[in-house]
């Protein structure tokens, strides 16, 4: 079995693990959580969760709503901390976001006074990058994206796919190492749904960066990731954890393929299965 | 041919024609003398030859309310930033703020003057009582307002609390600061206004008071139709700077 995503370690003891021998030749992996928990109050939301991610991976966690996927994301972006356990980043502790993670939220949460360009500039304007550089970056990524004829536009001119571009290219402009995707796509129509998430797909295998995506679509998940992580209800937990072993790049197609029909079937099984007991 | 569009522009400025001539034929027809509700007509000839007192008036009444309203301004932004900033001024102070905005104002204006005296300064003062709350509750409402989701974002970028201020809560509040500007501003009018009730020699409302003790009716109408046109400038003015400078919705 070829694995994309080389370099996968899964260790929870509920997880049917799909890691092969070729794993972890890294050091320490970009992202390491162990024994990890979330709790909101008395309400335990998440894990405990052991989970570790290589660097050029593309990982989609799937999961029904309400189990915690998204505070998992809200965890390895360093915007909440875990309540126990332990989240490392390149084997260092993780204390708060890092300006090499990019966040792309369910909303575009684009600033609605500024221009699309000055959005896809804000992190650049934060971070005091120079400005030339980041500028010419802005524009190709707009130009990548089909948004170049936008870019003095406010938000509100534009449709919902434009704006999650318009996000995506924000969330890159910087170029960060990792991409935390959480439900980018969940705000739009079907149409433009998978549209946009096919050609973020093909974007990020140009680009060969770690993302992480949280959905609750489980097609979007494997047409997307190199490895699938389904989650179970709350408290959310590691149900399962493979590697999908799809050709690149992929299409809308790949999802007519049997490998592909396989896997669905098995996420699907594992999330109904758990509902009903 | 009249355009649909013409008609329904002109639909508003007919209505009030139409009133103003209902006015003028009622005052006619039942001879309603002039000192309990004068015509139109003899509003606007006695306007005219009043013109140089009332236009001085107005200048006196307006100053005061735009003295008032700026420094009310000045005053209330920087309390508003504090109060939405810090958790000790907040409870300190907002409480204390809200307790003092269920006072009406209006019935301090008698102690203003009492400890002011009867120049500009308790008048631009009343003016500065009146208009002062609606600006800082809606600044602070708009300072804390901002979409969890974009403080996230500013976080993610690791932006200090100085750069979220400037790049998201700043022009997330303008509207609301507008908001606040527009009830303010009207309402610095009639605490000018209050102001020159109780202890004046000059201003339009001082006007009003004087004319209707003389059973000078007409010119007391001409006043307080100068009043209005005042309070309907000073609100399309800051609609006007509103709509230069927030023109962006969510």
């Amino acid at each position: 079995m070829k694995h994309v995503g080389a370099g996968l370690v899964a260790s929870s003891p509920t997880a049917e693990s799909a890691s092969t021998a070729e794993q972890s030749r890294n050091d320490a992996p970009l992202i390491e959580l162990s024994n990890v928990s979330k709790c909101f109050g008395e309400l335990r939301a998440l894990g405990p969760i052991d989970l570790a991610i290589a660097d050029a991976s593309f990982v989609s966690i799937v999961g029904p709503s309400g189990c915690g996927k998204s505070t998992l994301l809200r965890l390895i972006s360093g915007l909440d901390r875990p309540s126990e356990g332990r989240l490392q980043r390149y084997g260092a502790d993780l204390d708060g976001p890092s300006r090499r993670v990019g966040i792309m939220f369910q909303d575009h949460v684009l600033l609605p006074w500024a221009s699309l360009l000055e959005n896809v500039m804000l992190p650049a304007d934060v971070f005091a990058l120079p400005r030339t550089a980041a500028l010419e970056r802005a524009r190709w990524l707009l130009e990548l994206t089909g948004l170049k004829d936008f870019a003095d536009h406010k938000p509100h001119m534009l449709s919902g796919g434009m704006k999650q571009r318009a996000a995506f290219c924000r969330a890159l402009l910087p170029d960060p190492e990792l991409l935390l995707l959480d439900e980018p796509f969940g705000a739009l129509d079907a149409l433009s749904r998978e549209e946009l998430s096919l050609e973020l797909s093909r974007l990020w295998q140009d680009l060969a960066r770690t993302a992480i995506l949280i959905t609750h679509d489980i097609e979007e998940a494997i047409l997307l990731g190199d490895r699938l992580i389904v989650m179970s209800q709350r408290p959310g937990r590691i149900l399962l954890d493979i590697g999908i072993d799809l050709p690149r790049p992929r299409d809308v197609d790949t999802a007519k393929r049997q490998r592909f029909l396989e896997i669905k079937q098995m996420a699907r099984d594992l999330i109904f299965r758990r509902k009903q007991a | 041919m009249i355009g649909r569009a013409f008609l329904r522009r002109a639909t508003t400025p007919a209505m009030y024609v139409a009133l103003l001539v209902l006015w003028e034929l009622s005052v006619r027809t039942f001879a309603v003398p002039s000192w309990i509700l004068p015509a139109p007509t003899l509003i606007a000839a006695t306007a005219r030859s009043w013109a140089p007192d009332l236009i001085y008036n107005s200048y006196i009444t307006i100053a005061e309310t735009l003295v008032g309203f700026l420094l009310a301004l000045v005053l209330s932004l920087p309390l508003a930033i504090m109060i939405a900033f810090t958790v000790v001024l907040r409870q300190l102070l907002y409480p204390i703020l809200l307790a003092l905005q269920s006072i009406p104002k209006v019935a301090l204006a008698p102690l203003v003057i009492l400890w002011l005296g009867v120049g500009t300064a308790p008048k631009v003062v009343v003016v500065i009582l009146v208009s002062f709350f609606p600006i800082l509750v809606n600044v602070v409402a708009g300072l804390e307002a901002v979409p969890k989701p974009m403080l996230d974002l500013m976080h993610s970028l690791k932006a200090s609390e100085a750069a979220i201020f400037r790049r998201v809560r700043a022009p997330f509040a303008t509207p609301y600061l507008f908001t606040g500007c527009k009830i303010a501003i009207t309402f610095a009018v009639i605490g000018a206004v209050i102001g020159e009730f109780v202890a004046a020699q000059e201003g339009l409302g001082y006007m009003i008071i004087i004319s209707t003790a003389q059973s000078l009716t007409p010119l007391a109408f001409a006043a307080i139709i100068l009043l209005t046109f005042i309070s309907i400038g000073f609100f399309y003015a800051v609609e006007f700077l509103e709509r230069r400078f927030v023109t962006w919705h969510l």
